[in-house]
């Protein structure tokens, strides 16, 4: 990892110099241990500051919407697979032009998820960690614990089929494909009665607090309002009430359906631990079978939503 | 709409509320056609002319099992048919997510139903009236989702 972060910060220093890029969107190290900023460089003595590991957990496309960076000309951009496929939807959806990004891939083994992190070393303030090839130690006041990388892997980098990003400018270290092929994690929702699902989504859904942090943290949620803060009219209520809420979250996979990477940035922001990933597979599952469409593969394509095809599946209308 | 956010419940003589979302080419015609015959359909269903399959949101029926109707259903015209040329095209697409979505949070798969209803299908849109209550009576009045 060392090596590709020197790497990676060379080539950004050179894009920088050959003003290739006039700014760049990377990671550099969080306060606290196990957590990363984005960084945004405009300088190349900055440049020392990037950094790729596992803790590198936000979606950096999100940042390609905000006028500040629009604003500041042809944008460097740092990414990992996902990343790489919510910027190539970004284009499908003629947010921002190919020759407007300079994307440069990195290969991503996964990043960690806190939570599941919390959930091994208990409520503990974590002071350091070392890392030794697939072991993380971590220490804190009065304890020291070994744990596997896997077992704390954000649920959806454990389903990733995609680490490194399908369209790219320049590539730092190796596009290394996965190794064995890898299966979405649905918990078996699909073999649940309809009234066990809707008990299983009740308990998630509830857990809700309405922070906004999952649309927030989300590369493809960039409407200029969202619709649950529409006020004329508004159509949902705005408390953690239990149908707004879930409305809130079944409204919000319609509108990333066939759009959704599953980066699982939303379930990685939110501070009550909803389990928000399902819906996105699930609807990523639907999009592929019906329409035959991966989202975040291929710059030409158009959108499923906004196409259709006569030939198109309809069994369910009378 | 007050009206509907208490569901009913327990009633002995329960009686489900539908909103049907008929589109002004062919569905509503449809309807218009099966009054005119006098084909007796149930009177479960409270009509809402739209211009178009297309224009429904999913938020609209959302918003409908939001404010407690037991039942909705929404009705264009029949594919190739569309008076705007694609519009139940896209409709088509969106129901599809719509649905597979519903149900796999656990809504009911009666609860939502879609049809495809032809001005001239005055019988047809009898028989689906029919066929979207009985199925939602069986269902029982809604609980999930409703706004309490």
């Amino acid at each position: 990892m060392e090596n590709i972060e020197e790497q990676l910060r060379e080539t950004v220093k050179k894009l920088l110099k050959e003003k290739k890029v006039d700014l760049v969107i990377g990671y550099s190290k969080g306060t606290l241990p196990f957590h990363s900023t984005p960084v945004f460089i405009a300088d190349e003595k900055d440049a020392d500051n990037l950094i790729f590991d596992f803790t590198c957990g936000n979606n950096l496309a999100k940042y390609l919407q905000k006028s500040k960076v629009k604003n500041h000309g042809k944008i460097g951009i740092i990414a990992k697979g996902c990343d790489g496929r919510s910027i190539v939807q970004h284009i499908v959806e003629n947010q921002i032009k190919r020759e407007e990004v300079v994307i440069i891939g990195v290969h991503c083994d996964g990043v960690i998820d806190i939570r599941k992190l919390e959930e091994k070393v208990g409520r503990k303030e974590i002071l350091k960690y070392q890392v030794e090839n697939d072991k993380i130690i971590v220490e804190g006041k009065g304890f020291k614990k070994s744990l596997s990388k896997q077992d704390i892997l954000s649920d959806s980098c454990i389903a990733c089929k995609y680490p490194n990003s399908p369209v790219y400018d320049v590539f730092v270290g190796n596009p290394v494909p996965i190794a064995e092929p890898r299966k979405p994690i649905t918990n078996n929702l699909e073999s649940l009665s309809s009234d066990e699902r809707w008990a299983y989504f009740e308990k998630e859904i509830s857990k809700c607090i309405r922070c906004y942090a999952c649309r927030n943290a989300c590369p493809l949620c960039y409407c200029e309002e969202c619709f649950v803060d529409q006020s004329n009219p508004q159509w949902f209520g705005k408390s953690p009430n239990l149908s707004d809420t879930m409305i809130f979250h079944i409204v919000r996979t319609l509108h990333t359906a066939g759009r959704c990477v599953s980066c699982g940035a939303c379930t990685r922001a939110c501070p009550t631990g909803v389990n928000l990933a399902p819906l996105g597979i699930r609807m990523e599952k639907e999009i592929k079978d019906r329409f035959g469409y991966t989202a975040g593969l291929d710059t030409e394509a158009t959108p499923p939503m906004a196409d259709w095809n006569e030939e198109d599946k309809q069994e369910f209308i009378m | 709409m007050t009206e509907h956010r208490t569901p009913n419940t327990e009633h002995r003589n329960w009686e489900p509320k539908i909103l049907a979302f008929l589109c002004n080419w062919c569905s509503y015609a449809g309807a218009d056609l099966a009054g005119v015959s006098r084909i007796q359909y149930p009177p479960n269903i409270r009509v809402i002319r739209v211009p178009c399959s297309g224009r429904i949101n999913s938020t609209f029926v959302l918003k409908c099992l939001q404010n407690g109707f037991d039942g909705v259903l929404v009705s264009g015209c029949h594919p190739g048919d569309c008076h705007y040329i694609t519009g139940n095209y896209y409709a088509r697409r969106k129901f599809a997510v719509l649905k597979t979505l519903l149900e796999f949070i656990g809504i009911e798969p009666g609860r939502v139903q879609f049809s495809w209803v032809s001005a001239g299908e005055g019988e047809k849109f009898a028989e689906v009236i029919k066929k979207v209550t009985e199925d939602v009576k069986k269902l029982g009045p809604a609980k999930k989702l409703v706004k309490i």
